[in-house]
């Protein structure tokens, strides 16, 4: 698709329209996974498993069954159980076989939370009731949290078909390392020796949940003719069509997902975890039925993030060259494999331009909940290392941070790790923003310190459609595939405007079910403006020709003497004859006497979806006293291509640094001995709140990426990036210790102040 | 067991309703009345989703029960428009994109026009610690602030 002439005055792109959906948001109107209510509907709950790890001898739902109220109960047995198979999905991979275990157990539970039963009765206080009343026998097991002991070779062993991939030979006993890989590019061993100093430094990052504010919630409507409906907030319902479909044992199409509004989701929705169930009680109570979880259920037993062990180690020349860069990734995954280690490893290094590094990432499973996506997964985990340790190379050889990160910043033309070779970017556009800020001219107190960090994240298209409606009066009505998590039916209705020369009051964007508009991947990836903007400009585009085709059979001249500027077909010169032009409306009015109801469609695998780079820096307070660190100050740079909407592309940058602050200072999952959870609520897993934070300066470069039709780049992950690694240098650069823990919450700063001391003390 | 019935007023409207004992305010405004707009993000109390205001005072709607609001005076984000108008709060927070996914805007609604009954010319800092109890994770609070603060300038104006 060809991009437009960058010097040309655009209206709608790039400015600051109300959201078409902001006043059902104000109002309390928007509809939200949990606020359908169908008539006859039943009440769906899950029963949970309270151990860690456990063979399920037996399950007696009788009792269950027999209470009044109660129209269906489901086991294990009651949905297909799946081969492992892994199919691509984004930006990671599924396995059915996995997946089929996770939304109910089979033989065994892995996680304290996994799913066990499911009841749907005439109310949640009758469902609740229910759930008491089945009797599980458990063989409980020994179990394994942590990610080194779950390598270590007399750890019990989760799965016992799982042999670890990615190593040459094959190993002879199965273990919790599902999965090795590794990324070079050069000789490390040849750039470490021609550094002049090495650092090597371990980090650990603990297990944090995206923490959107709508627990997970859905209705499903099964047919007695076998087909059904499902409404659930979820960032991609065809892919829960998918999914679904496969799990239930059903035709695809004769499921039809609507996605209701979604309050939040990070990556944690982009799978399934009551839908299916939700089906199932359907179709085995013929009644629709809803159901929705607590929010203890949705940390127990919902997409956290890994936690993480990470090895750097770095060597640089005097001057600041970065001569070889290695690092040793091993993640949790939970009870199932897939954690996000890969592109963590394939983005370690990405932000710099490097001869020689090499990137090992092991994928590990514990007894905890399965991780699912959470923006940017794996990115920030790994470029906590990196850009802590290469804040450690500048202090060790007196180089200011960001030169040193400009010296050696990825550039167009620079070959990454990972493979390719980068396009136009925006690394160093965003580091000299920094410096060109006022923040950086901010003087520094007593206990204060300042920390910098960079972030890359690689961005994804992929498989996308999109439809206009024209009406007669000249308005459109948008179709897209991509739920709306964040404004982006705002960024697509003003590119539609700008292609059709209409005001963007006069585009009404909706998100279509599964079954109008075809298959459109989910939102994640940063990739929703990016591709649902693309498709909709090439369903604006059709409507132009369309539009070009209906003025030239009304002038009764070639389609080529017509041509559309600003709205309008005109006469393509004075040789083609003397006419009015026609407005977008005037040619929508008659539509129907010039050939009938006019569509655009589009329908394409969005390519060449634009890398994006961040650079931040914060300035932190370490309280002597508590150990406790403030933010004081933060400023977040992003180049965004093109800021379609800059208030949300702002939007996106600030929400991202404060999770980036919750991961870095407060959010951890604290399990007991037991193995069981500790903290499954917002009380004791704190989330940042208002009072918590300052306001957040996001600053926009734009380096446009050349293969969207305006220049756009996905910015929705790469801004959670930098926090952890910024915050860690600057509470270093407060304290001079080194912090390489997550999270640094007051105990923990404390204790190292504390040992810190100890030798002054001592004297 | 016999269901309660309970006569109240919810956004300035005489409403009955039955419930059980155990059925909080929050329950009762979705299952039994269908106003959903008051939303449920943890029912225990922390997040603000479920803000509404009994008698004028703010409270999480999670942690009142049904029984309790005979004879009250509830409040909830289906009454804070007046009619077709905006409440300037609501104007602002579209205004400034204060909200992305919007679960929690309600709540932080609510919150922020029961801190300008009490106090028209909060400073920063007095925004952010009364809304310190509605989590949002989208935004980061930034706009939210900044929207609130620009409600209340522009609520003075008009009272001036």
């Amino acid at each position: 698709m060809t991009t437009n002439d960058e010097n040309k005055t655009l209206k709608w792109v790039g400015s600051r329209p109300n959201r078409p959906d902001g006043v059902d948001k104000v109002t309390g109107r928007a509809k939200f996974g949990a606020d359908l209510t169908l008539p006859n509907m039943l009440h769906g709950r899950v029963l949970r498993s309270p151990h860690a790890h456990a063979h399920i001898v037996s399950i007696d739902t009788s009792k269950a069954e027999a209470l009044p109220g109660v129209h269906a109960v489901i086991t294990g047995a009651d949905l297909p159980l799946l081969a492992s198979e892994f199919v691509p999905a984004g930006e990671a991979m599924v396995n059915y076989g996995d997946m089929c275990r996770n939304v109910i157990a089979r033989e065994k539970v892995l996680y304290d939370g996994h799913a066990v039963a499911a009841v749907a009765a005439k109310s949640v206080q009758i469902a609740k009731q229910a759930l008491k009343l089945i009797e599980v026998e458990y063989d409980v097991l020994p179990h394994v949290i942590d990610v080194d002991e779950a390598i270590a070779p007399d750890a019990p062993v989760l799965h016992d078909h799982m042999f670890t991939a990615g190593v040459e030979p094959k190993p002879e006993k199965p273990s919790n390392i599902a999965k090795r890989v590794e990324f070079k590019l050069g000789d490390i061993e040849v750039g470490f020796a021609a550094a002049d100093i090495i650092i090597e430094r371990d980090f650990n990052t603990e297990t944090v949940h995206q923490g959107y504010i709508e627990p997970h919630a859905c209705v499903a409507n099964f047919s007695e003719d076998g087909q059904a409906e499902l409404w659930c907030c979820t960032q991609g319902h065809f892919v829960v069509r998918g999914y679904c479909a496969r799990l239930l044992g059903m035709e695809v199409s004769k499921l039809r997902v609507t996605a209701s509004e979604i309050g939040g989701g990070f990556g944690g929705k982009t799978v399934v975890y009551l839908e299916p169930l939700a089906l199932a009680l359907s179709r085995k109570a013929n009644r629709p039925v809803k159901m929705v979880m607590s929010r203890e259920e949705v940390f127990r037993a919902t997409g956290p993030t890994s936690g993480a062990k990470v090895w750097v180690k770095m060597g640089a020349k005097k001057d600041g060259t970065i001569t070889a860069a290695q690092c040793e990734l091993k993640f949790q995954a939970g009870a199932f494999q897939g954690s996000p280690m890969q592109p963590g490893a394939m983005c370690a290094f990405a932000p710099y331009d490097l001869e020689n590094v090499k990137a090992v990432g092991y994928d590990v499973v514990t007894n905890r909940p399965k991780v699912a996506a959470y923006r940017a997964p794996g990115g920030p985990i790994s470029e906590f290392g990196v850009e802590s340790v290469v804040d450690e190379i500048a202090l060790l050889i007196g180089m200011d941070p960001i030169e040193l990160r400009l010296l050696n910043g990825a550039q167009e033309g620079t070959q990454a790790a990972y493979g390719p070779r980068f396009g136009p970017i925006g690394m160093k556009e965003t580091l000299f923003a920094l410096q060109n800020s006022e923040h950086m001219q901010q003087p520094l107190g007593p206990n204060q310190g300042r920390g910098i960090a960079s972030g890359f994240w690689f961005n994804i298209g992929g498989d996308t459609c999109a439809n206009i409606n024209v009406s007669d009066d000249g308005t459109v009505a948008l179709a897209l595939g991509t739920p709306d998590i964040g404004g982006s039916r705002a960024s697509m209705s003003m590119m539609v405007a700008e292609e059709l020369g209409i005001d963007v009051k006069d585009v009404r964007p909706m998100i279509a079910d599964t079954a109008s508009l075809g298959y459109t991947f989910l939102t994640g990836g940063s990739r929703a403006t990016y591709s649902s903007g693309m498709a909709s400009v090439q369903a604006a585009r059709s409507i132009i020709e369309q539009m070009r085709e209906r003025a030239a059979k009304t002038w009764d001249i070639p389609l080529e003497a017509v041509e559309w500027e600003d709205g309008h077909a005109r006469p393509a010169s004075s040789n083609a004859g003397e006419f009015e032009p026609l407005s977008f409306a005037d040619i929508a009015r008659t539509m129907a006497k010039t050939g009938g109801p006019l569509v655009g469609s589009a329908a394409l695998n969005a390519q060449g979806a634009g890398p994006s780079f961040a650079a931040h820096m914060v300035d932190v307070e370490v309280d002597p006293g508590t150990g406790r660190v403030e933010i004081l100050r933060y400023t977040a740079v992003q180049d965004a291509g093109r800021a379609v909407h800059p208030s949300y592309v702002e939007g996106q940058v600030q929400g991202g640094v404060v999770q980036g602050i919750g991961w870095a200072l407060n959010e951890e999952y604290v399990y007991g001995d037991d193995g069981t959870l500790q903290n499954a609520g917002f009380l004791d897993y704190r989330v940042p709140v208002c009072s918590d934070v300052p306001m957040i300066d996001a600053k926009i470069v734009e380096v446009p990426n050349p293969r969207h039709p305006y220049g756009v780049r996905g910015v929705g992950e790469s801004p959670i990036i930098p926090p952890m690694a910024a915050i860690a240098n600057a509470v270093s650069a407060a304290t001079n210790i080194r912090f390489t823990e997550l999270p640094m919450s007051p105990p923990k700063v404390l204790k190292a102040l504390d040992e810190a001391a100890l030798p002054e003390a001592a004297e | 067991m016999a269901r309660h019935h309970i006569t109240t007023h919810i956004n300035g409207d005489e409403v009955e309703f039955l419930c059980d004992t155990e059925q909080t305010l929050l329950d009762v405004l979705r299952d039994e009345l269908h106003l959903t707009g008051t939303k449920e993000g943890c029912a225990t109390g922390d997040c603000g989703a479920c803000s509404v205001t009994v008698d004028g005072r703010l409270v999480c709607s999670c942690l009142m029960l049904g029984v309790e609001l005979e004879g009250k005076q509830v409040s909830t984000i289906e009454g804070m428009a007046d009619g077709e108008r905006l409440h300037p709060l609501q104007s602002k927070f579209i205004e400034h994109a204060a909200l992305q996914c919007g679960i929690c805007t309600p709540g932080v609604l609510v919150a922020a026009k029961s801190l300008l009954e009490r106090n028209p010319d909060p400073t920063e800092i007095e925004v952010r610690f009364w809304l310190a109890g509605n989590l949002c994770r989208c935004t980061g609070y930034d706009k939210i602030v900044r929207a609130v603060l620009d409600a209340a300038a522009d609520m003075r104006g008009a009272a001036a």
